[in-house]
């Protein structure tokens, strides 16, 4: 059998790429391509039409996740992905917006609209990768530093209370709430498909290593010893309280789904409330109609869901 | 194409430039809003909340401005046509997104409602000192478009021409109203939707194979695709090629920094709007926008009183700048007179334009009310001697 007879295995990895974006940007040993792999296995097992999903990320290494993903995706500004997405869903109601972005994007500065974002249960896909630092600037504490950790900024430790992530995320108002790491690939790409299927703000938090300017300062040692490091102390414990999910260095790291309800979401409230005030009056909202979209007149590319 | 009639409210009626701005927003094809409240402003979005239900649109109020500001921008990828409005402190804060609209050519609208500042100011009276901050308030270089507003029927008018602008180019466009026109209340208007003229999204044609998303047609724009199509299309703040690709370095940066520049400097003939009167013939020109062009007139009519020949040049588009008309005129004149509510903003490009060819006067005003229109008048006065 000739070369060209024989089957390429498709791999469902670069179909979802910007094969022509590679080599990627982020360092050997850096956990985010990681879980860009287990996002792509979920988008391909959750059966939504690639172009009905678009990505959106802030500013940071996590948030160059949306350029290397061939759907239509937004690389926006520091902090505020959450709130363009906001934007899309609502113009968009049909398409699965997911956030991609890291801890100091979306738990520093963009922080207040990460809380305003779960109180409205706008149906967004948060994935936030946590690094416990602000990489992309060179390795600045930020809200998920763990006291005592080095960083540029906090070259003789840090001490500030940092933030456990879940327990924020879901007295926010988020609906789904998972915590799992980088090492977890099986478990996190079916966490992620059930993000993508859920309605709501959905938050996962991934726990990755960043060698580079994290793990290397604080004695964690290569991607690798900090992948073996979550093997050890990984903890599963579906449906824990997120009280109890504080990441504290040394102890154990709870991992698994903590929460998984269900309430309206900002769209169901929006058009129920509406439609009681307005009765007739009010035309059932369902994204902007696009009166001048030539595509559609042509009926071209529309792929039914 | 026609305006929907769904959004437009054939008639006359009396409501102040807050009010009349959301309508020009519904009658533009507006859709989607998101605001956060700020005075003077705030009775535009809570129009806008009121109206926007009954016609399939959407409002939403946002945590702050920072969220305002980008959620129109995403709304706006998704297809809508979007407005945000605020005032002084808000529009500080709106300044990064301004700047990613304008790397990001997304059309958009932001309202800004000025009053007096800096900082908390006065925040019920009104003030023109924004002017330079609208033009560059976000970091690096960019172009943008900003009207200016004088009654309640231009704060109609000039929105929807607002939106078709931003769509033409592909730029955040700016009405650039006052507390006075804001809060003021006048007849207005609105004709019928057949008779509204409105410039619908810039999409391609082309095939997701052929089709570049930053590849600029021959008016220097590039063509937009809906999203949700298939196209794969990647928006990005950073430095980026046709392909909308991020390169980081020199070559790319000119490349796209002077069209976003050149796609307003070399169309501004084309966005440039402004009115004339009596400059036949005059010594003095009275420059002027907004509420203080209204003002003007009584100063204007003081000078002439006196025997002097006062003509009247008023930005209706205040951005680009018509610095050619003032360099025509600054042949012809004496002198340039220009009060505006601030301490001396437009009047830097008159000078600027007019190069010693003509005096430049300024009448300064620091806000909170508009000017005594003797003011005005004296320095007409001063400067034809
Ligand atoms: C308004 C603004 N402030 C600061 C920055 C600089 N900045 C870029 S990325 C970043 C931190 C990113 O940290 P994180 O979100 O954790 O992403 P990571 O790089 O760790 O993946 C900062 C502070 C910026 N781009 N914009
Ligand atoms: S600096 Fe850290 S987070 Fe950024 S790519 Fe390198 S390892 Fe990953
Ligand atoms: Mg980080």
């Amino acid at each position: 059998m000739s070369m060209a007879e024989m089957e390429v295995p498709r791999n469902v990895v670069e179909e979802y790429l910007c094969m022509d974006r590679m080599p990627h940007m982020w360092c050997s040993g850096c956990g985010i391509g990681t879980t860009v792999n287990c996002f792509v296995r979920a988008i391909e097992r959750s059966k939504i039409p690639r172009n009905k999903i678009a990505v959106v990320s802030g500013i940071g290494c996590t948030g160059r996740v949306a350029g290397y993903i061939a759907t239509d995706s937004f690389h926006t500004t520091h902090g505020r992905a959450i709130p363009f997405a906001t934007g899309l869903k609502l113009a968009r109601p049909e398409m699965t917006v997911i956030v991609y972005s890291g801890d100091g994007d979306l738990i520093a500065i963009g922080g207040n609209h990460l809380i305003h974002g779960a109180r409205r249960n706008i149906d967004l896909k948060i994935i936030c990768i946590n690094n416990f630092t602000y990489a992309m600037t060179g390795g600045q504490a930020g809200p998920t530093t763990p006291p005592g950790s080095i960083s540029t900024t906090a070259p003789y430790g840090g001490f500030e209370q940092e933030f456990n992530l879940p327990y924020l995320a879901e007295s926010s108002g988020a609906v789904y709430v998972a915590r799992w790491t980088s090492f977890h690939v099986t478990q996190l790409t079916r966490a992620m498909a059930e993000c993508l299927k859920k309605k709501g703000m959905t938050f996962l938090e991934i726990i990755t290593p960043c060698p580079t300017l994290y793990g290397r300062r604080n004695r964690q040692g290569t991607g690798v010893d900090t992948m073996k490091m979550y093997r050890e102390m990984s903890v599963v414990k579906h449906g824990a309280d997120t009280k109890e999910a504080a990441i504290v260095p040394g102890k154990e790291i709870l991992v698994g789904r903590f929460v998984d309800i269900d309430r309206p979401t900002f769209l169901d409230g929006y058009n129920k409330q509406m439609k009681s005030r307005l009765g007739e009056r009010f035309p059932e909202y369902r994204g902007i109609s696009e009166e001048s979209d030539p595509l559609e007149q042509h009926g071209e590319n529309e792929i039914e869901q | 194409m026609k305006a929907d009639p769904a959004g437009v409210l054939t008639g006359a009626h009396f409501i102040d430039g807050d009010h009349a701005c959301c309508e020009g927003a519904l009658a533009a094809g507006c859709r989607f809003s998101a605001g956060y409240p700020i005075t003077p402003s705030t009775e535009v979005v809570e129009r806008i909340a009121a109206r926007f239900p009954h016609v399939g649109g959407m409002f939403i109020q946002m945590e702050d401005e920072l969220a305002a500001s980008i959620a129109i921008l995403g709304a706006a990828w998704g297809g809508a046509k979007v407005l945000t409005v605020t005032s002084g402190p808000g529009f500080s804060l709106m300044m990064e997104h301004i700047g990613f609209a304008a790397m990001t050519e997304t059309p958009c609208v932001f309202v800004d409602v000025q009053r007096a500042g800096p900082s908390t100011g006065l925040p019920t009276l009104p003030a023109q000192a924004d002017m330079m901050q609208v033009r560059w308030g976000s970091h690096g270089d960019y172009g943008i478009i900003a009207l200016s507003p004088n009654s309640p029927q231009e704060c109609f008018n000039l929105t929807i021409e607002a939106f078709n602008l931003a769509e033409t180019y592909r730029v955040p466009t700016f009405l650039m109203m006052d507390e006075s026109v804001g809060h003021m209340t006048e007849r207005v208007v609105i004709p019928a939707a057949d008779e509204i003229e409105v410039v619908p999204r810039r999409y391609t044609s082309k095939p997701s194979g052929e089709y570049l998303p930053y590849e600029p047609e021959e008016d220097l724009v590039p063509a937009m695709v809906p999203v949700g199509r298939g196209y794969n299309v990647h928006v990005t703040g950073l430095t980026h090629d046709e392909r909308g690709y991020p390169v980081m370095n020199a070559a790319a940066q000119d490349r796209l920094i002077r069209r976003l520049v050149d796609k307003i400097r070399k169309n501004a003939r084309r966005i440039a709007r402004y009115e004339e009167s009596r400059i036949e013939g005059a010594d003095v020109v009275v420059v002027s926008y907004g509420i203080t062009s209204r003002v003007a007139m009584e100063g204007i009519r003081l000078a002439r009183e006196n025997g002097i020949k006062v003509g009247i040049l008023r930005l209706v588009v205040v951005w680009p700048f018509p610095g050619w008309r003032i360099a025509e005129l600054s042949g012809q004149i004496k002198a340039f007179v220009v009060p505006e509510l601030n301490m001396g903003q437009m009047v830097l490009e008159v000078e600027r334009y007019a190069a010693g060819r003509a005096k430049t006067h300024c009448v300064p005003h620091a806000g909170g009310t508009v000017h005594d229109p003797k003011e005005i008048a004296t320095v007409i006065e001063e400067a034809v001697k």
